[in-house]
């Protein structure tokens, strides 16, 4: 497969190395992080409003979490000896330490989390429910049914407690990828302090916006009224976080521009061709400018709760695609021109390829369909379907 | 004692959480190789792994231990800094047992220009011609001695 | 002096230990060869470099490298006018078939060889999460065939585009500086075939290697220092346009 080269690459770089899966990454990973930060809004900073979407924003953030691995495994030459980062971990090499803040995070911080948040209703559960789910609940409540006042508010108390421990570990778990790319002196596009920040920022855009959607489908879904406070509250959020967002994006380019360093001609001239149609169209005013003015929009007029509605449903969409155009034109573009700064490559991404944009699509509907089955076994909207605690404790 | 009974279950999650990490630092000590760290941060016996990769060129010294008749010819002409090997291609396996495996017969006309056609880029000190104009397509020994190419008419010995 | 059973076999073991610890600086293949004399690196002497593209062809079929990669290969400039900044470089495949005619005339025009640098301070040596690729005590990087994910992290990470993932293996694979034969006192392959004295392997811990001399003598370069990796491959003659 010949790669059209324009200019002159180092012989070894025609061929890219990070496909749309190492793309795929920190999209999904920025999603978990996004989630989690607007689920400790309620918890610890008291953001009454938002309480709606806590318990939907934790299990979104696991189910990502859960699939966030696999595209690094598929990307892998040597899958079968990923764990060799758990057993002899570079310290000097910000990639090690994926193993270990992934598993802090994914057990000690999510899973707890939901687990002391479920606790009352998984055990409820396990008395309550038949057939092959009466076992996974038993298992889930760790052989102890105490859900009186005292454990219960004991519970609270943990659980804030890792909600605080979780906000700079979802920092660290996402914070980290940008370091990866922040931290390589070789690349210039990548190269730069602000990497870690905009990511991180970027992630919480992405989450935000994410968990909108999914609460108001959800509603739309269950035929529940959606609730417009909780709704306009985490509008707000992501309104604020994306002037944030933008502002340090903005600051990045302005600084490159001005410093014209020897790298910016031909990083110039790659973002004014091959990666205008994904930077400039796509991120910055599909995925940037026009979500912030949609939002902008509700924050400035008076408009009615409909209008609102379907102004951030749009918003929201074109906000994720706009954050995944982001990673991916840092990770591609970051490998589309020479470091010689005298030449381009071309992206040829497969379709149905170990890393493919097949591939890509699949691992991307893969935690929607584990999230329906946590909203199953784990449903956030208890009203409906609870036992009284009383019963639950007779039957104890 | 009542705040123990009612957090029961966190002393049970604690308790599912230490058996891992025990679990993980008892795996861990078989799983890792056993050289690792002998110099550094990576596993002690790959260096000698990597030393004890196959050579497929033998070296200058090796053709000259039994060669001394092309050497004595080669070490007065131009070429006395070019290794055998250049021209010949690798003979580790012919060093080894030079009955068994003969060195290909090169044919000049496709050899020397690798190094002699000229080129904008190469050095002007560098003896270069365009080998269509210098020979007409004739062969390069039909004229020079490889070994030592000054002109000599007559041919390759 | 009686030795008991129970002093024997206290002493053994001690002395397998010890015995282990005196041949630790020595690969077990080379026998003769204690690492912590060496410190090995390149020059590279531009003036005399001709484009041949013989190092190239060596080194592929001394070490198995894969069409399409390259442990080495040869850069061709061809610098117009006094802009530095914006040299003409082409390397068809990797200048393993040697140069076409140029189509520019004038100006300065040469080649320019290309390895791995070996770095002292080697950013894919900083950045391997796994401890799959490392500086040897003699100062050569290389990569554990054995050990390596393939996660790709060096090969982005080397300023110099030297490194490569080989299809077969599925590893980073890069110029070992043919460690198999430095080890036994030969010369690296390219180094050997090189017809003009352009690439010669230096000993930089050898006080009476005659390149370590000419280190200490000339005017000589590395690529991009500015990114402060202490590359040992030293280039003679480079001029200010190559990258």
């Amino acid at each position: 497969m010949q790669i059209p080269v324009e200019g002159f690459m180092y012989p070894n770089e025609v061929e890219l190395q990070w496909s749309v899966l190492i793309v795929l990454y920190p999209f999904l990973t920025g999603l978990v992080a996004g989630a989690f930060i607007l689920a400790s809004l309620e918890r610890v900073f008291q953001v009454e409003a938002v309480k709606p979407t806590y318990r939907l924003a934790l299990l979104t953030a696991l189910a990502f979490l859960m699939v966030a691995p696999l595209p690094l495994q598929l990307h892998l030459g040597h899958p079968e000896r990923s764990f060799e980062m758990y057993l002899t971990p570079h310290g000097s090499s910000a990639m090690a330490m994926f193993g270990f803040v992934y598993l802090w995070y994914l057990l000690g911080v999510l899973v707890l989390e939901i687990w002391l948040d479920y606790r009352r209703d998984i055990v409820v559960m396990s008395q309550s429910a038949r057939g092959w789910k009466r076992p996974l609940y038993r298992t889930l409540t760790l052989g102890s049914t105490n859900i009186s006042e005292r454990s219960l508010q004991i519970d609270e108390r943990v659980g804030w407690l890792i909600t605080v421990i979780g906000i700079p570990s979802a920092f660290l778990l996402h914070g980290y990828v940008g370091f990866i790319f922040g931290s390589v002196k070789a690349n210039p596009w990548w190269s730069s302090p602000l990497m870690p920040v905009v990511f991180i920022f970027s992630a919480m855009v992405s989450g935000i916006a994410i968990v909108m959607l999914l609460y108001m489908l959800m509603c739309w879904l269950r035929r529940e009224a959606i609730d417009m406070r909780c709704v306009d509250a985490v509008a707000k959020y992501l309104f604020y976080t994306f002037i944030l967002d933008f502002s340090l994006e903005m600051l990045d380019l302005i600084h490159r521009i001005y410093e014209a360093d020897e790298s910016f001609r031909s990083l110039d001239f790659m973002v004014h061709t091959r990666l205008f149609l994904s930077q400039v169209v796509i991120q910055i005013l599909l995925g940037t400018v026009a979500p912030i003015g949609l939002l902008a929009l509700t924050q400035v007029l008076k408009l009615t709760d409909l209008r609102r509605r379907h102004i951030y449903v749009v918003a929201g969409c074109l906000t994720l695609i706009g954050i995944f155009a982001m990673r991916w034109n840092v990770v591609i573009g970051g490998q589309l021109f020479s470091k010689s700064f005298l030449g381009y490559t071309t992206y040829k991404m497969g379709f149905v390829a170990r890393e493919g944009l097949l591939t890509a699509i699949i691992l991307t509907i893969l935690p929607f369909v584990i999230l329906w089955v946590l909203l199953k076994l784990l449903p956030p909207w208890p009203e409906k379907h609870a036992i009284p605690a009383s019963a639950a404790a007779s039957a104890d | 004692m009542t705040n123990f009974k009612d957090a029961g279950h966190l002393f049970r999650m604690a308790a599912v959480f230490l058996v891992g990490v025990v679990a993980f630092v008892v795996l861990r000590t078989s799983f890792v190789p056993r050289s690792f760290g002998q110099y550094g941060h990576y596993r002690g016996k790959a260096i000698a792994e990597i030393a004890a990769l196959p050579t497929s060129y033998a070296g200058h010294q090796v053709c000259e231990g039994c060669h001394t008749d092309v050497l004595d010819i080669k070490s007065k002409g131009v070429h006395k800094g070019v290794a055998c090997e250049s021209c010949h291609g690798p003979l580790a396996k012919h060093a080894d047992d030079p009955a068994s495996v003969q060195p290909a017969k090169l044919d000049t006309a496709k050899l020397c220009v690798r190094c002699h056609q000229a080129n904008i880029a190469k050095p002007k000190t560098f003896p270069q011609v365009v080998a269509e104009e210098h020979s007409g397509g004739a062969a390069c020994n039909t004229c020079h001695q490889p070994h030592t190419p000054a002109m000599v008419a007559g041919g390759s010995r | 002096m009686n030795i008991t059973r129970r002093q024997l076999l206290i002493l053994l073991p001690a002395a397998a230990i010890a015995w282990e610890h005196i041949l630790a600086g020595t690969p077990e293949s080379s026998p003769n060869y204690n690492m912590t004399d060496h410190w090995w690196g390149m020059l590279m002497d531009i003036t005399k470099c001709i484009g041949c593209g013989s190092c190239v062809r060596a080194c592929q079929l001394e070490n198995q490298v894969p069409d399409g990669y390259f442990r080495t290969w040869v850069e061709r400039y061809h610098v117009a006018d006094w802009e530095v900044e914006y040299p003409k470089v082409d390397s068809p495949d990797g200048g393993k078939r040697g140069f076409p005619p140029a189509k520019e005339d004038g100006g300065k025009n040469f080649f320019v060889p290309k390895l791995c640098n070996h770095c002292a301070d080697s950013p894919c040596t900083q950045v391997c999460p796994v401890g799959a690729t490392f500086v040897s005590p003699d100062g050569v990087v290389l990569v554990d065939q054995k050990y390596c994910l393939g996660c790709r992290y060096c090969v982005q990470a080397c300023p110099y585009g030297c490194r490569f993932i080989n299809p077969k293996t599925e590893t980073a694979n890069k110029c070992t500086l043919c460690y198999h034969r430095i080890t036994k006192g030969l010369t690296t392959a390219c180094c050997e075939v090189c017809p003009t004295g352009t690439r010669q392997l230096a000993d930089l811990k050898n006080p009476n290697d005659p390149i370590h001399e000419f280190l200490k003598t000339h005017s000589v370069q590395v690529l991009k220092p500015h990114l402060a990796t202490r590359a040992k491959v030293f280039y003679y003659g480079l001029d200010g346009s190559v990258r």
